[in-house]
């Protein structure tokens, strides 16, 4: 690949073409905006604008009681709400020192690697949008996500919005039936991901396009604070269930896809893996659930009341480490709530891995960072 | 594994003897401690830490408002002799490391400002970690933190023409708005007209 | 790329024959189209408003007030205790008590207002609530020309009686309803403990003042 040293001082300013990609624009996952300038064809600068989708989560957060919380924290990543409930519950947990039982820690990894399950059949959808293989990759993904999304609803009411962890375990139990669905939708995803491999990946477009595009030296990945598939598909093994375990992980027996260069395909890829490691995982969390409470019997709904301290607390996102950070000064809504979301900082390097080439990369490199813009704007 | 504190303090004073640099100790369950530097020693500290302790990862930059200062050494009280009581309101910067190799983390690094007003300056960290580039934006957005040395210091969540700081503890919120239908404590009063007055 | 050749984590084929992968990727297009028109599970189009499909039984959208018996206002179960008032994350209920002419509280409410253009359906007002009185409701046809008052519910849309609870959520309403009438035979079973203790004393009282009665008109008497 021909890289020309992007400067807009080297390039004839006539010759120069503004254009700005969003907010409104299909490819930007949502309310997105990028300012392009262009020589060509060739990207020379590119500025993300964020912010149409601000409301403060933060702040609206410092002011209500920490329950009242949980369920905003599912429009972080609407795509993935579970997981932010457990990032949530878990930073609270520590803050305050609060135990969980067993069971609900199983109920917990089993639903949020279906989550991690759902979020990166989502992406392969979209980034194949993206490329231009627009409808039936995209629906052949919604249509395994919404398997799951029914046993969402089944399990919390509602299909995203679950708002089910609470601190010390979860809302309600599993309803009669329930886990054995899982394993009927773990059994068949296998064949799924069989049959999507086979309709992407030795796809000329596919390849041609995302091969060689967008990778970056690892220590400048690691240096931008990228985190999860992104950086592992640098080859950096850093997997917060494995680097930092929270919850049960350290009991099951599961390995870190990574992969060697670190472009736009082996992004995909690693998607593919992440998820067969998902599998792998759910299967031996269904075979050793146990009975017994699905939240401390101790938990406290209302009132609820944190010890005076600070904590930071991250869990491996599908999209990458989502932290929390909370600071109680013991009253019944925390001083300070900061959610470090993956999207956001991920975005750091995305002019740096654009400059040079063409504009439809653009899009490719975009899709391949896996961003949702409610968790980018908060 | 939360990092060790104590140590990297003596290492940080070692290699940095002109830098004031004090313990805080987290009082809650999670032990977090952390340490307050200077702000004129924030970027060779967080240079050290990076190059000799290898801390790859800065994951997370956030910013605190602090009106009453009582309360920030009440969450993150200090035993260090020499550390200086603030006598008023300011703002902090809290940054967490972390090493990928070595697997330890997070490693609470703070920092304040002098005031919440006048003199709102802490360095700037891109240089060092390129990860905090969006992240102080942000603060210098919602809190009013200006940072030194920033290449591309501007709003990032709000937009250019935005006057306030929304995330400062004395930030009003508007209430010019079209319609509220659910009136709610300061709300409440304006809604009366609305609604039979509680009997 | 299948799992088993994943020992060491490694990167995955990136070149194949010319052609081949589109071909493959047509193959499997294709057999998803011809299965779109005999696989069962594949079918799930319903002529919605003809048909609709059904809800799940855990499915909960807006908030409704239970009532027991026949009168919507006699029989809610609501005290106007304000607690999930004050829980609601978004602040949409609002809450008037209502009192009788000495100010004094009639434990109900006068005003109960949900607003669902503001309601995140989140369900917290319905897991806070100690007096089994708001659940999460099923029904989604909810769309309304009028933006603001249409979707601001108030006692008359959002009271509804405890056989719809029952019929919405067997299993939940069950278990509340056997709780309630575990909890008001005990209440019965202590008021009439109560009462027979309080008759039992009355009785003693009598006995006791009968006999003072009877030993002081024997003392009037000495
Ligand atoms: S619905 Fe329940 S919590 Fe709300 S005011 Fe009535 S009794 Fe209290
Ligand atoms: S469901 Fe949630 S948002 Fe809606 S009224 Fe109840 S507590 Fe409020």
């Amino acid at each position: 690949m021909i890289c020309r040293a992007p400067t807009l001082e080297g390039s004839d300013e006539d010759q120069l073409l503004r254009v700005s990609l969003g907010p409104q624009h299909p490819s930007t996952h949502g309310v997105f905006r990028m300012n392009v300038v262009l020589d060509g064809e060739t990207v020379v600068r590119l500025k993300p604008v964020f912010g149409y989708l601000h409301r403060n989560h933060e702040k609206i957060a410092e002011g209500t009681s920490y329950l009242a919380s949980m369920p905003y924290t599912d429009r972080l990543d609407y795509i993935c709400p579970l997981s932010n409930n457990w990032a949530y519950a878990l930073a609270v947990e520590r803050l305050a020192g609060v135990e969980v039982p067993e069971r609900a820690e199983y109920m917990r990894v089993i639903l949020a690697e279906l989550t991690r399950l759902i979020n990166h059949t989502a992406f392969l959808g979209f980034i194949l949008g993206d490329m231009g293989a627009w409808g039936s990759a995209l629906m052949y993904a919604f249509r395994e996500r919404e398997k799951i999304l029914d046993l969402f609803e089944d399990l919390t009411g509602a299909r995203m919005m679950a708002n089910f962890m609470r601190f010390g375990g979860c809302r309600n139990d599993l309803p009669t039936g329930w886990a054995e669905r899982v394993s009927v939708i773990v059994n068949d995803y296998g064949p799924f991901l069989d049959e999507m491999e086979k309709f992407l990946v030795g796809n000329e477009i596919l390849l041609s396009r995302s091969q060689d595009v967008g990778q970056l030296p690892k220590e400048q990945l690691l240096n931008g604070g990228i985190t999860g598939p992104m950086l592992r598909a640098a080859g950096v093994n850093y997997d917060l269930r494995k680097a930092d375990p929270y919850g049960i992980y350290e009991r099951f027996e599961f390995r870190i896809p990574l992969g060697e260069k670190g472009d736009c395909y082996d992004r995909i890829m690693i998607r593919f893996l992440e998820m067969r490691e998902s599998l792998k995982i759910l299967r031996q969390a269904l075979a050793q659930l146990p009975e017994g409470d699905y939240i401390h019997p101790k938990a406290k709904l209302r009132n609820f009341k944190a010890p005076v301290g600070e904590v930071y607390s991250r869990i491996e996102g599908p999209k990458g480490e989502l932290g929390f950070y909370l600071i109680s000064d013991g009253a019944t809504n925390p001083y300070r709530y900061r959610v470090r979301p993956p999207s956001f900082v991920n975005l750091t390097l995305l002019e740096d891995m654009c400059l040079g080439l063409d504009l439809a990369d653009v899009i490719i490199i975009l899709g391949s960072i896996d961003i949702v813009l409610g968790e980018v704007d908060r | 594994m939360n990092a060790d504190p104590e140590s990297i303090l003596g290492l940080l004073r070692g290699a940095l003897p002109g830098v004031h640099i004090s313990l805080r100790k987290n009082p809650g369950p999670s032990a977090q401690h952390s340490l307050l530097i200077e702000a004129s020693g924030l970027v060779e500290a967080s240079r050290f830490l990076r190059d000799h302790q290898e801390f790859d990862l800065l994951s997370n930059v956030t910013g605190i408002d602090w009106p009453d200062p009582t309360k920030a050494d009440k969450v993150a009280p200090t035993e260090d002799e020499g550390a200086i009581a603030p006598e008023v309101g300011f703002l902090e910067v809290v940054y967490h490391l972390f090493s990928t190799t070595r697997r330890v983390g997070p490693l609470v690094l703070r920092c304040r400002t002098k005031d919440r007003r006048e003199d709102v300056r802490i360095p700037s960290l891109v240089s060092v970690y390129r990860s905090a580039e969006f992240q102080e934006r942000e603060i210098y957005d919602l809190f009013g933190v200006t940072f030194t040395g920033h290449p591309d210091l501007r709003r990032i969540l709000m937009w250019d023409e935005y006057v306030d700081h929304p995330m400062r503890k004395d930030y009003v919120a508007p209430d010019d708005y079209e319609y509220e239908p659910t009136p709610h404590d300061a709300v409440l009063e304006k809604a009366k007209v609305h609604y039979p007055a509680p009997s | 790329m299948n799992q088993d050749k994943m020992e060491t984590p490694a990167a995955p084929a990136r070149w194949t024959w010319p052609g081949l992968g589109l071909l493959q990727g047509l193959a499997v297009s294709g057999k998803n189209f011809v299965q779109s028109f005999y696989k069962k599970e594949r079918m799930t189009t319903v002529q919605y408003p003809e048909e609709r499909a059904p809800i799940s039984p855990n499915f909960r959208n807006f908030p409704f007030l239970c009532y027991d018996g026949d009168d919507p206002k006699a029989g809610l179960r609501c005290t106007a205790c304000t607690i999930c008032e004050k829980e609601c994350p978004p602040q949409c209920i609002y809450i008037v008590l209502d009192r009788d002419e000495n100010g004094k509280s009639l434990k109900r409410p006068k005003v109960f207002d949900i607003d669902i253009s503001v309601c995140m359906n989140c369900g917290i007002c319905a897991e806070v609530c100690p007096f089994d009185s708001i659940y999460m409701d099923g029904e989604y046809e909810l769309s309304t020309d009028d933006r603001f008052g249409g979707l601001m519910l108030g006692l008359d849309r959002l009271s509804k009686s405890a056989d719809y609870h029952m019929k919405l959520r067997p299993e939940q309403a069950t278990e509340v309803m056997e709780r309630r009438k575990a909890e008001e035979e005990k209440k019965a079973a202590a008021a009439a403990a109560k009462a027979a203790k309080a008759k039992a004393d009355q009785e003693a009282k009598e006995k006791a003042a009968a006999e003072a009665g009877a030993s002081g008109e024997k003392g009037d008497e000495a």
